[in-house]
């Protein structure tokens, strides 16, 4: 089996189960009248991802560009500072400063700059700096939203 | 003329601020690669919630308006466009502009955006109060059957593979019945305490058109973006306006093509634009010199693009079925300031209703002012380097869809949904046609189950919901719809719509 088709047969395998899912909660969930919808839906839902798991299967499957080794290799650590950011970070340190953190952080990680010169360091703490005051000035002030404080703020 | 008694309503000075705030805004984050007018919108709908609903939906038209011609000029400058209605405009745009015609090129841009989105307007002022009589004899079954179309014919059109389009269709469908049933308060696929609420309409669409952009740029690395600038030379408004005139055969192609695009639910800015390139330089006499630097391609796709802005509402404010993904999100805000668009929609909301619609006009003519004025300055934005453009929007999105309900389930329903988007994107699967089925399945489902419920007490299901002139001919666009991208898959292949490459 060619990588391509793998590639595809994954996603199609995937949100086959996903619709199979659905349509078995759907028939077997209670009261009936709140399923009526949901299964209609999960039905062809479950026809398309059945169609379209044998396309992919079968190899006519051709949309999409998929993905390549490089480019997991180079979205993986701006993925893993955003999940740690959203899941953890920004409760625990509180919304500005984690976001101000996680702004140098991921200029840092994709900025051609060396990491070396100090410059590029400053000019990074600048415009994290500058856009979480824009956020506050926006969001705490003019909107009024209160942000989860955090050990900082 | 009852429309012309809320003009006043567009001049008071928090809507007037509101509405060049918007239309400024719009135009620089048009002019940003990456950020389409969806997302601009989306991202805005959280700062509407301190204002009047008139006030609000000032704010979005305006940035509708405004990032539709916006997003022309980075694609006439750089050759990457703003936005996916801007793809057309780049393949003439950007041969002018390396022929040292920017300006000019910039200037006719929102010279025919201004003139198509002006006729554009007045058809959404002229044919609203018609259609929403006639949308008066819509039942519950009819407008079930439209929100099927809608999913059906963007889930048909506005994707590179049918039955992928489809399949997201569906998910959006699934994704909207998450939560609690609204008639039994039945608990349905609640897998996790974030879920118990339902999915929120914003926080999903934040998620799912700003993050997979966000990932898209890391994607690039650790490479200085490729953005060579371009002198902008010095060009007179007014021999861009006979330019503009003197290809008038190209301005009404656009135009027509646009208005009409945009009518039909969920048909988009970028399939308008193309359409209208396309039959421009079949009607040309001059066919040879496009994709050369010719001014008609420009003024065909820019003029369609914006002709396509304000019949894209006609549907969503009579019938409350979005005409573009972007109108879809537009309903989200509505929705939210407690206004639900359809057939009394301009008996009961009159002054939120003509005042938003007024101010679209307005904002064509102040896009076009602005437009050229700050045609000179764009460039700068569209330099932005790529890891400040992730980081901004990154931040902004976490903010934007906390502020929503002040609630962290919706934050993390966003990045869940934006990653998950991203990689059904990178297997063919579309955003649009998700995010149509997440909007437009409660209204499905409601009509379905009012449907019902009427059919038992009558004739039954069958006989409620597929006979009837009017069900047989919804149906029959849905089998249409479905037939017609099917029939295509099969003669040209799975890539029939595909985006063409543009970028550098």
């Amino acid at each position: 089996m060619t990588s391509t088709r793998l590639q595809h047969l994954v996603p199609a395998t995937l949100v086959l189960l996903l619709a199979v899912t659905v349509t078995y909660l759907s028939y077997t969930s209670e009261p009936a009248e709140s399923f009526l919808f949901p299964r209609l839906i999960a039905g062809i839902m479950t026809f398309l991802a059945i169609w379209n798991f044998a396309r992919a299967a079968l190899g006519i499957a051709k949309v999409g560009t998929g993905f390549s080794k490089a480019t997991l290799i180079t979205i993986a650590p701006g993925l893993a500072v955003v999940a740690i950011y959203v899941f953890f970070l920004a409760k625990l340190l509180g919304f500005y400063f984690s976001s101000a953190l996680v702004f140098v952080v991921i200029f840092s990680i994709y900025d051609p700059a060396p990491h070396t010169d100090p410059k590029s360091w400053t000019k990074r703490i600048s415009i994290a700096a500058a856009f979480t005051v824009l956020m506050y000035g926006l969001f705490s002030m003019l909107l009024k939203v209160q942000t989860p404080r955090g050990i900082f703020f | 003329m009852e429309f012309l008694s809320y003009f006043g309503g567009v001049f008071e000075p928090v809507a007037l601020a509101l509405l060049l705030g918007g239309t400024i805004g719009g135009l620089i984050l048009g002019a940003t690669p990456g950020l389409s007018p969806t997302m601009a919108v989306a991202l805005l709908i959280p700062f509407t919630f301190q204002l009047e609903a008139t006030q609000g939906l000032i704010l979005l038209g305006a940035a509708y308006t405004s990032t539709v011609a916006g997003g022309a000029v980075s694609a006439i400058l750089l050759k990457i466009p703003g936005a996916p209605a801007n793809i057309a405009t780049a393949l003439d745009g950007h041969e002018m502009a390396k022929n040292g015609q920017a300006a000019k090129a910039l200037h006719i841009s929102f010279l025919s955006s201004g003139v198509g989105g002006v006729v554009g307007v007045l058809l959404l002022i002229f044919l609203t109060p018609i259609l929403a009589q006639w949308a008066l004899a819509f039942g519950p079954s009819h407008l079930f059957w439209m929100a099927i179309l809608g999913v059906t014919v963007i889930g048909s059109l506005d994707s590179k593979s049918f039955i992928k389009g489809l399949l997201s269709g569906c998910l959006g469908l699934w994704l909207s019945m998450i939560g609690y049933d609204d008639i039994q308060g039945a608990q349905r696929f609640i897998f996790t305490d974030a879920l118990t609420g339902g999915i929120n309409i914003v926080s999903a669409l934040i998620g799912i058109f700003a993050i997979p952009q966000v990932i898209e740029m890391f994607a690039k690395g650790r490479v200085i973006s490729s953005i060579s600038s371009l002198a902008v030379e010095k060009q007179s408004v007014l021999a861009s306006m006979r330019e503009m005139l003197k290809n008038k055969r190209a301005l009404t192609i656009g135009t027509i093509a646009g208005s009409i695009i945009g009518i039909i639910p969920g048909v988009g800015g970028q399939i308008a634009g193309l359409l209208a390139y396309d039959q421009a330089k079949k009607l040309s006499k001059e066919k040879d010199k496009f994709g050369t630097g010719h001014p008609e391609g420009v003024i065909a796709a820019e003029s369609a693009n914006n002709a396509m802005v304000g019949p894209s509402l006609i549907p969503l404010l009579t019938l409350s079925i979005p005409g573009s993904p972007t109108a879809a999100v537009l309903l989200g805000g509505l929705l939210i300031h407690g206004i639900f668009p359809g057939t009394d929609l301009f008996d009961n909301h009159p002054q939120v209703a003509w005042t938003f619609i007024n101010s679209m006009l307005i904002g064509q003519i102040l896009m076009v002012m602005f437009g050229i004025w700050i045609a000179s300055y764009a460039a700068k934005v569209a330099k932005i380097p790529t890891p400040i453009m992730a980081a901004g929007v990154l931040v902004l999105s976490l903010f934007g869809s906390y502020s929503i309900q002040q609630s962290m389930g919706d934050v993390y329903i966003m990045l869940c949904l934006g990653i998950g988007m991203y990689c059904l994107d990178k297997f063919g699967f579309s955003a649009a046609p998700l995010v149509l089925g997440l909007i437009l399945g409660p209204i499905a489902e409601a009509n379905f189950v009012t449907g019902n419920l009427i059919a038992n007490a009558g004739d039954g299901a069958v006989s409620y919901f597929l006979s009837g002139p009017l069900n047989i001919f919804l149906i029959l666009l849905v089998i249409a719809s479905i037939a017609y991208s099917f029939w295509s898959t099969m003669v040209k292949g799975d890539q029939k719509t595909s985006i063409p490459e543009v970028a550098e």
